[in-house]
């Protein structure tokens, strides 16, 4: 393998060196940034995944070295390899640009946008794409559509309205245990994920299809309606586990386990181990260990600072250092008048009590020591 | 529309009234033998059709589950295919299918006033079924019979050319063979 | 009368059996291929001949066969695509329904020139008294010794089975067929592979339309050459076309592609003119997914030559004033039809049929077919026609498979030729409501620029 000589690839004008058999999504995020084509059904653990939601379409402008001919339609980068010289362009593109905004606006206008009453809210795939990628307001004026409720059993929550029928989940139970028990029954825009007769979905690894659902279809029974995931602390821990790895992410607040999942890459997949397969957790890991005394704590875990989950995470020192520039300061000076001081015109916010000096989250006991 | 195998409130069937004869479970091994070793998941489609035309005109979860028992796979496989095409029926359906083509082609020759008409005489809209369970209305999308509009399928072969004479006189004979055979 | 190699043979009686087909000389292309060429040899021919694709795509059916890998000790597979679904095309039913040998006897050349032992006719579901007909034409060729082992003593081992679909245009792509014959739904493969590479069962395969496979029979008894002479430019051979809509006569016909189209609608030898002394508004030349023609497009190309019956002439001027012709699926409409209502029960052919595996097609089809069912039923608005316009456009080459082009062609044709009887039905909902547009302004003489 290490004899291969790299092919060279320009993405967006930059390029990078990668293996042979390298998709250009998977050298675009060599590259990383912008220059990653979203992707909402491709997952590099999942064998045959991809190709499907049309997010990551690119422009190839450049065949290859032998055959410089552009391609004449845009390609999935996720199921397009890389070949020598290759030129592709993502964002700089007006019509892969264009093309992701449509396929954002056809993701979208059957979709529920009900975030406000979605688990998934936070670390919503969905809601990053169409935050970056879509436009606001929609121009379908139908009514949206329905299916019935289906139970999938105690662990398993399927809110089908929320499905963009990546089919990750199917590819996760057929390559992770030994007998699939949903599937996409039907066809069209009537597709949905089911089992037909309703049946409860109780292998030990189809937990792993709620850390590989993209959007808030698949969620985690134990944890629904909780918490907001931005509350919690994201911790790495692990158990000696007889079935799986033991190495997950424990969602906190204070010392409660509000729920467990496998730990995920800057991609939203499932992290490699060092032996290079797949840290898939088993439900025994993911549904019935809620104690901390179940876990060796590890530590917090890194979280991207563009997520809202980092928003209540405090890996590092914020929350103990109070920033040393004033506002003046930063505004060159000027201290205008409009900007007032909430302080000043709001009980709510107690200004006797400084958030900044609370340690971590904070909780209901931060804010007794008032006037109550 | 399959979730509704649950609710109908037809009595559940036992098990072992699912079951191919001798004959047609030859004709199992047959389809099956088309296709190379180990890839008897390929029977499937045809194997469904039989299973359909046995068992009542339609496929019910414990017929899907007995083809996946037969071709030794995963009842799943059986119902995300069964739910795929759209010739297999979920639901019982009446003894006589009318399937009438609604495209393009047909909607040129006037397929719009047939199915009015059937639905007329016989009371039912598209997707329904009389209560004499005889019966059942279905408007379909091309069967490519389109230089032979308008027409309709019932069974396993074509009506075409249909106007409203036609329809009054495949009704009657389907009456009639219904009565004959009771 | 025009030339005939397919249906020559078509109303003799009986020739629905092998007796008398093999007495009126069929059969006797496999005595020549497996006796005196070698399938390379067989190749070759089909690529001398310029036999195009007759499903729809027009792909050079020679080229495709030299794609085929042939990896030591994997077996290959021939697969026939009788799926005909596309609105407007019934010849393969024609064609397999009156000559089943001649499909046959197609397919046991061409299994012989690409090395499959194990042939499959993927035969959509509903045509199911034909596939009874094709498996009674396989006994007979079978107990005539035509297939089997050892055919004609030439050591060449061949079965053809007949595999039935259950209800799915989709199936009618080459990679969805394959899914659908390894019994799973018929999702169109992401491609690559390609299936000469790996396609049923992972074994390199080849799938062609059935009336591609027939044309392989008059292609190997005259040579390639020959047949390349008939027709005209790179549209050799003959076609079948099945005509229907508002003509006197809908049916199959065989045409040599050097007929215009205009002698095509209004002769006696084909279609005998527009039903009921009316006149011709506009026509869907290759089956219902390609664009769409206002009558004097049609006749006509947009530089005001006569336009034929052949694969260049009908694209003739791309989308802007052509059309294609895709698999000879020739739809007529007369003074009389709506076309907003024609264009809508397309598009909701279109949702029905999308597999609903990638979303623009999944989600975009629906949307069409509701903005067209308001439009239609006078509750559309100004803004629907451009915003149909924006949706196909999105779906138009950024989805998995074909389909949804096949979605958005039909919609975009419609706009880009019949805008105002779009905003009619808009500005006039009730009075669209009881009648037609009509034939208004789309048969007048176009204005053409003289060149220079």
């Amino acid at each position: 393998m290490s004899e291969q000589p790299l092919l060279t690839v320009t993405i967006d004008n930059i390029t990078v060196q990668v293996p042979a058999g390298t998709s250009i999504l998977q050298a675009a995020r060599k590259i990383g940034g912008d220059v990653a084509p979203p992707a909402m059904c491709v997952y590099s653990k999942l064998e045959g995944s991809g190709g499907k939601c049309r997010t990551c379409l690119v422009e190839v402008s450049k065949g290859s070295e032998k055959d410089p001919r552009p391609m004449p339609k845009l390609v999935a980068s996720c199921r397009t390899n890389v070949m020598d010289g290759m030129e592709v362009k993502n964002i700089t593109s007006p019509r892969v640009t264009d093309a992701r905004a449509g396929v954002v606006e056809f993701l979208l206008i059957n979709h529920p946008l009900d975030c406000p009453i979605c688990d998934q809210a936070g670390e919503c795939h969905l809601q990053d794409l169409s935050y970056e990628h879509g436009k606001e307001g929609t121009r379908y004026e139908f009514q949206r559509r329905t299916f019935k409720q289906h139970d999938l059993g105690p662990y398993i929550q399927l809110h089908m309205t929320r499905c963009i029928l990546c089919y990750r989940c199917v590819y996760t139970a057929d390559q992770l245990t030994n007998k699939r028990e949903h599937g996409i029954l039907d066809r069209g825009d009537h597709s949905e994920i089911a089992t037909l007769i309703e049946k409860s979905l109780e292998n030990n690894f189809i937990g792993n299809v709620i850390d590989v659902c993209p959007v808030g279809a698949l969620t985690d029974k134990t944890f629904r309606f909780k918490n907001r995931v931005w509350f919690l602390k994201p911790e790495n821990a692990h158990r000696e586990c007889p079935d799986c790895c033991g190495k997950v992410t424990l969602w906190n607040r204070g010392d409660e386990v509000f729920r467990v999942t496998a730990r995920k890459d800057e991609w939203g997949e499932v992290e490699s181990l060092a032996d290079g397969s797949t840290a898939w957790i088993c439900n025994t890991c993911r549904f019935e260990k809620k104690k901390s005394s179940d876990w060796v704590i590890e530590g917090p875990r890194k979280i991207s600072r563009h997520s809202v989950i980092s928003q209540g995470h405090y890996e590092g020192k914020v929350g103990t250092t109070v920033p040393t520039e004033i506002f003046s300061a930063v505004h060159g000076g000027r201290n205008p008048k409009l900007l007032m001081d909430i302080h000043s015109v709001s009980e709510v916010n107690r200004p006797e009590i400084q958030l900044s000096q609370i340690a971590g989250p904070s909780t209901g006991n931060d804010f007794t020591t008032g006037k109550d | 529309m399959h979730k509704l195998l649950n609710e109908q409130s037809i009595p559940a069937r036992e098990y072992d009234m699912v079951k191919f004869s001798e004959n047609d479970l030859a004709k199992v091994q047959e389809i099956v033998a088309h296709y190379p070793d180990g890839k008897q998941k390929s029977a499937l489609l045809p194997v469904l059709h039989l299973a359909q035309d046995t068992f009542g005109g339609w496929l019910s979860s414990e017929t899907m589950d007995y083809v996946a028992s037969l071709l030794q796979i995963e009842p799943i496989e059986v119902y995300e295919v069964a739910t795929f095409y759209s010739m297999y029926h979920l639901k019982p359906v009446g003894k006589y299918v009318f399937e009438v083509c609604q495209t393009g082609p047909c909607m040129l020759r006037g397929c719009d006033d047939i199915i009015q008409y059937i639905t007329q005489t016989l009371g039912i809209r598209a997707g329904e079924t009389t209560a004499d369970g005889l019966f059942t209305l279905k408007t379909v999308e091309c069967l490519g019979a389109c230089g032979y509009a308008p027409m309709m399928q019932l069974g396993k072969y074509y009506r075409e050319h249909l106007t409203k004479e036609k329809v009054d006189a495949i009704i009657a004979e389907c009456r009639k063979t219904a009565a004959e055979q009771n | 009368m025009g030339m005939k190699l397919l249906l020559e043979k078509a109303h003799v009686e009986g020739i629905r059996h092998f007796e008398a087909y093999r007495r009126e000389g069929g059969y006797r292309s496999v005595e020549k291929a497996l006796k005196e060429m070698s399938p390379e040899a067989i190749v070759e021919e089909v690529k001398k001949s310029g036999l195009r694709g007759r499903g729809g795509a027009g792909f050079p059916a020679g080229m495709k066969w030299s794609f085929i890998a042939k990896p030591e000790g994997v077996p290959r597979h021939l697969v026939c695509n009788a799926d005909e679904s596309e609105p407007g095309t019934f010849k393969d039913r024609y064609l397999m329904e009156f000559l089943p040998h001649l499909l046959l006897e197609g397919l046991i050349v061409s299994s012989y020139a690409l090395g499959s032992h194990a042939t499959y006719i993927y035969i959509r579901g509903e045509y199911a008294w034909i596939a009874t007909i094709l498996e009674t034409a396989i006994a007979e060729a079978k107990a005539n010794g035509m297939l089997g082992n050892n055919i004609l003593g030439s050591g060449f081992d061949c079965e053809i089975y007949v595999h039935r679909g259950a209800g799915a245009y989709i199936c009618g792509e080459e990679t969805a067929l394959i899914e659908s014959l390894e019994g799973k739904r018929g999702n169109p493969r992401i491609k690559p592979p390609f299936p000469a590479i790996q396609g049923v069962w992972m074994r390199p395969t080849v799938v062609n339309n059935v009336e591609t496979l027939a044309a392989v029979v008059p292609i190997i008894n005259m040579g390639g050459e020959e047949y390349a002479k008939i027709g005209v430019g790179k549209s050799t051979g003959t076609k079948l076309i099945s005509a229907c809509g508002n003509i006197n006569k809908p049916g199959v016909y065989e045409i040599d592609m050097t007929i215009s189209v205009e002698e095509f609608i209004y002769s006696d030898e084909y279609c005998g003119g527009i039903a009921n002394g009316k006149r011709l508004k506009a026509c869907i030349p290759g089956g219902s997914s390609v664009p769409i023609l206002p009558a004097n497009l049609l006749l006509k190309t947009a530089k005001g030559e006569t336009r034929f019956m052949n694969y260049e002439s009908l694209s003739d001027g791309g989308f802007a004033s052509g059309s294609m012709m895709g698999s000879g699926g020739f739809i007529v409409l007369d003074e009389d039809q709506c076309i907003v209502k024609n264009t809508y029960t397309l598009a909701r052919f279109y949702r029905h049929e999308s597999c609903g595996q990638c979303s623009p097609c999944r989600e975009g089809t629906g949307w069409m077919e509701k903005i067209l069912w308001r439009l239609e039923n006078g509750e559309g608005k100004e803004t629907d026609i451009d915003l149909l316009w924006d949706i196909q456009r999105r779906i138009e080459g950024n989805t998995i498979c074909p389909l949804g082009d096949a979605a958005a062609w039909p919609v975009a044709a419609a706009i880009r030729h019949f805008r105002d009887e779009f905003e009619w039905h808009v500005r006039e909902p009730q009075e669209a409501k009881r009648r037609n547009y009509g034939l208004a302004h789309y048969a007048d003489p176009i204005h053409v620029p003289v060149a220079g």
